[in-house]
């Protein structure tokens, strides 16, 4: 679905991917983890063409991204923070999607389901934080792309939303989606992800499932075992 | 493109700026019309005002539009469309929006007042086509400027200080420049420097209809020539149409290997 | 004895009455020099409509009415003049003549007189001609409702539509002269009137005054000439209520006024002209009630002028309301109304509180520089000329209308 090949990027002085290699076949969850600034959300934006890569290249579905931008067709993207024009109405800005995309949507059901019909006719800037993320969420599940990327998609969300998202993570999963996910709640990760991939340096510092994880460093628990892979002697 | 731009006007005419421009530019006009029932002075007025505050607005807007709509861009960005057309689309329901209060808050007044039975509505065609160049010219340099500098405090200083410069400081160079050098033939150059800046190109324009007969009294062959014939009129226009066309084609040139 | 009292009596009464000569084509008499030749004091040469290809037509001191009747066409064939007439009382009315002949060393008009009194040369036409009607030491004429048409390409090659020299009381009325060097010429001419004439197109000027004392023109139009009118060298010269518009041009004006005295000009309009009036050594002028509209310059005073008084006149819309090279020298402005003017009138009396300066900085630079006119009505040259009206060291300080009018002036 997703492979990248020896992929650098540069902002300024400042490396922040280094000779990134990826291949992303399987379906389920990927849970990309990493110390701040350690290159996710780069990574992320060179999957979806937003960076420009100073070397490499990135395929989706065997397509070169360089060419085109038709690809993202198959992507459904959750941006890191949401905010939207605040002059738009909720359900304008689902519609504007739908027009943009031009495909059919599940938007209706998405709307159900995280009970957002009382705020469908609001402005945007008069949304809560909690409440937009959620309104993200729709956009972003409406599509059924086959490919998912979810950048901290549980920021702003309460306890009852969380559990929403997970079991629509779930169900998409079982759809045979392929979920690439960032997060720092780390119990959420853990339940969550069938594959973790941790970045370090702008590379992948370990790629495999928690229980691989657990073994190789020796935690018992995930949290004391992704704090082993950042701690400095290990580094 | 279209889409984006239907959305981007549409999120403009919702903003309260786009109304508080819109009736400015209404209430310039009916002042100007009504307190001074002379409509030859108020189309010279409305000629200062247009040289000024169009390209100030134009700046000031697009610098603040395009940083507004940073986290919609960055949504847009990851959606199936091209990201030139984001971007256009963009800027092109910046500038239409604009264009439209400019349009309307001007054209209602005068139009009320009879305008239309004038002979000054070709001098007001004149001062609208020359708004909408300025708002398109002024809009599309504000973007560039937007884009290539993420710290909006800088953006918002730059796009001033480009302003400032085009409005008041480049002809300040200019004057002195022709002071400086004044032992030597400088029709040629004079013409080629207002060519450089589109504010003086518009004021030229404007001239053309307004002082035809003080431009007629300098003796040069090459400004007669220019301002006696239909040449000053084509050639200027073509050279505003110049002004809009690159600061486009920049745009496109920039967001191309542009990282979000 | 009755009867030969009565035979003498109808035989003077016979003589004494003028007679009528037919000139036509198939007349008798076919030539209209034939007809002068007959003719005697007081006769009507009536001349009917063909085409008489003649010129020198010469009329001495004899009273005669020549008319035209449905505009027979006088064709000179480039071959000196068609009349040339020295004689008292006479009439030439009607005539189109055509064809007058350029010449480097004499003035060949349509109808030249020299040295006659009391005459009319009305209602004719004369077209593509050197000198149109050429007057010399002349009195008492009228020279009514003629239409002159040239077609002068250069100044060398090309004479006057009407053109009075050494002449006195001569009515100029309702004539239209276009395209020829200049529309109305006077040269050491005094009493004289010109009234509604129309003067277009001349390649010089519409009319010209040089030495000519003494004269009014009044109510014409002067349009697109290469300059309107030049007065020069003269005095006492009467201008009022004409219209002078679209005097383009590098070197042109709407008025030249040079070396003039004692003069006035009142309820002229000047309109899109490069320069309305240019005033250079001019003194004890007074300018009444003009409107200045759309012009380059209103007036432009170039040096030693003393004494010009501007009252009452509406400048409006020109590009530079006055400039000035030199020295002010006691000209004074008061009352006018200017367009530009953005000062208050807080008691209310239509008369603007704060004075007005008429003269921009800009104009100074214009003239040492006259590129610089490329950046007129700029942003940065408005901050100029407001900062000098505040604080004027360039421009003379004391240069104000101290009563400048909140409203355009109506007459």
């Amino acid at each position: 679905m997703v492979n990248i090949k020896n992929l650098h990027k540069k902002f300024g002085a400042l490396k922040v991917l280094d000779g990134l290699e990826l291949e992303i076949e399987n379906k389920g969850i990927i849970a990309v983890l990493g110390p701040n600034g350690s290159g996710k959300t780069t990574l992320i934006k060179s999957i979806l063409g937003m960076v420009v890569p100073d070397k490499g290249e990135v395929l989706v579905m065997k397509e070169n991204i360089r060419k085109g931008w038709n690809y993202r067709k198959e992507i459904d993207y959750l941006p890191q923070i949401a905010n939207f024009p605040g002059n738009l109405r909720v359900t304008e800005l689902i519609s504007m999607i739908k027009d943009l995309r031009n495909k059919p949507a599940r938007d209706k059901e998405l709307i159900a389901f995280f009970n957002l019909e009382p705020f469908l006719n609001k402005k945007l800037n008069k949304l809560s934080g909690g409440t937009r993320q959620k309104v993200n969420l729709v956009l972003c599940f409406m599509f059924d792309s086959p490919i998912v990327i979810l950048d901290e998609p549980t920021s702003g969300l309460d306890p009852v939303s969380l559990l929403h998202l997970r079991d629509l993570l779930q169900q998409e999963k079982e759809k045979g989606k392929t979920i690439i996910i960032t997060s720092h709640i780390m119990s959420f990760v853990e339940e969550i992800s069938d594959r973790i991939l941790f970045l370090l340096e702008g590379r992948i510092y370990f790629d495999g499932t928690v229980a691989d994880l657990k073994s190789s460093t020796g935690k018992s628990s995930f949290d004391h075992a992704i704090a082993h892979l950042i701690s400095p002697e290990n580094a | 493109m279209l889409k984006i731009l239907k959305y981007s006007f549409f999120d403009l005419t919702r903003s309260s700026w786009s109304y508080v421009y819109f009736l400015f530019y209404l209430l310039l006009g009916f002042v100007l019309l009504f307190l001074n029932n002379d409509l030859s002075n108020a189309v010279i007025t409305l000629m200062n005002v247009i040289i000024m505050l169009v390209p100030l607005i134009g700046t000031i807007f697009g610098v603040m539009y395009y940083y507004n709509s940073r986290e919609f861009t960055d949504l847009l960005l990851a959606q199936p469309v091209k990201r030139s057309s984001i971007f256009l689309g963009q800027y092109f329901g910046v500038a239409l929006s604009l264009s439209l209060s400019l349009i309307l808050g001007l054209g209602i007044p005068f139009a009320a007042y009879g305008l239309f039975k004038s002979a000054v509505i070709w001098d007001f065609s004149m001062l609208l086509v020359i708004g909408i160049f300025l708002t398109l010219i002024f809009s599309a340099l504000a973007f560039n400027i937007a884009i290539s500098t993420e710290n909006k405090i800088k953006g918002f200083g730059y796009a001033i200080l480009l302003w400032l410069f085009l409005a008041v400081i480049y002809d300040g160079l200019f004057l002195l420049s022709l002071i400086y050098f004044q032992e030597y033939p400088l029709d040629k150059f004079s013409l080629i420097a207002s060519m450089f800046n589109p504010i003086d190109l518009s004021r030229i324009l404007i001239l053309l209809k307004l002082d035809i007969s003080a431009l007629l009294g300098y003796t040069g062959a090459v400004f007669k020539d220019f301002f006696g014939t239909s040449k000053g009129l084509i050639a200027s226009l073509m050279v505003l149409l110049l002004w809009v066309i690159i600061p486009i084609l920049n745009i496109a040139r920039v967001i191309r290997k542009k990282d979000f | 004895m009755g009867r030969l009292f009565f035979l003498l009596f109808t035989f003077l009464i016979f003589s004494l009455q003028a007679s009528e000569i037919k000139v036509c084509k198939n007349c008798e008499i076919s030539s209209i020099q034939q007809a002068v030749d007959l003719a005697k004091d007081g006769d009507v040469i009536r001349i009917k409509s063909g085409t008489y290809y003649e010129n020198e037509i010469t009329v001495i001191d004899k009273s005669l009415h020549i008319i035209g009747e449905n505009e027979p066409v006088i064709d000179a064939q480039f071959n000196g003049n068609a009349f040339s007439i020295r004689a008292e009382n006479f009439t030439v009315e009607g005539l189109k003549i055509i064809n007058i002949g350029t010449s480097h060393t004499s003035d060949f008009a349509a109808i030249l007189v020299s040295r006659s009194k009391n005459f009319e040369i009305k209602n004719n036409r004369l077209d593509n001609i050197f000198f149109g009607i050429l007057l010399e030491r002349s009195s008492n004429g009228k020279i009514t409702g003629n239409e002159i048409t040239g077609d002068a390409r250069d100044q060398a090659n090309s004479g006057n539509g009407i053109h009075l020299w050494n002449s006195e009381n001569i009515l100029v009325h309702n004539n239209s002269i276009i395209g020829v060097r200049d529309g109305i010429y006077l040269e050491f001419t005094s009493g004289s009137r010109l009234t509604q004439n129309f003067c277009k197109n001349n390649l010089r000027y519409g009319l010209h005054f040089m030495f000519s004392n003494n004269n009014d023109y009044l109510d014409n139009t002067f349009e697109n000439n290469g300059a309107g009118v030049a007065v020069m060298y003269s005095k006492f010269i009467k201008m009022h209520r004409n219209i002078f518009r679209k005097n383009w041009g590098s070197a042109s004006y709407g008025l030249l006024l040079k070396d003039i005295d004692d003069s006035e000009l009142k309820n002229n309009y000047f309109h899109d002209n490069t320069i309305a009036i240019s005033a250079d050594n001019t003194n004890r002028i007074l300018y009444e009630a003009n409107e200045f509209a759309d012009n380059g310059y209103a007036v432009r005073i170039r040096g030693a002028c003393y004494k010009n008084v501007f009252i009452d006149n509406n400048f409006l819309h020109n590009s530079f309301d006055v400039a000035y090279t030199g020295r002010i020298n006691e000209n004074e402005f008061t009352g006018n109304y200017w367009s530009e003017y953005t000062g208050y009138d807080l008691d209310k009396d239509g008369i603007g509180d704060v004075p007005y300066r008429p003269v921009k900085l800009f104009s100074y630079l214009v003239n040492r520089t006259p590129e610089a006119i490329i950046l007129l009505r700029s942003t940065f040259i408005h901050l100029m000329d407001f900062s000098e009206k505040v604080s004027p060291i360039f421009t003379p300080a004391e240069l104000v209308d101290d009563k400048p009018q909140m409203r355009k002036i109506v007459w």
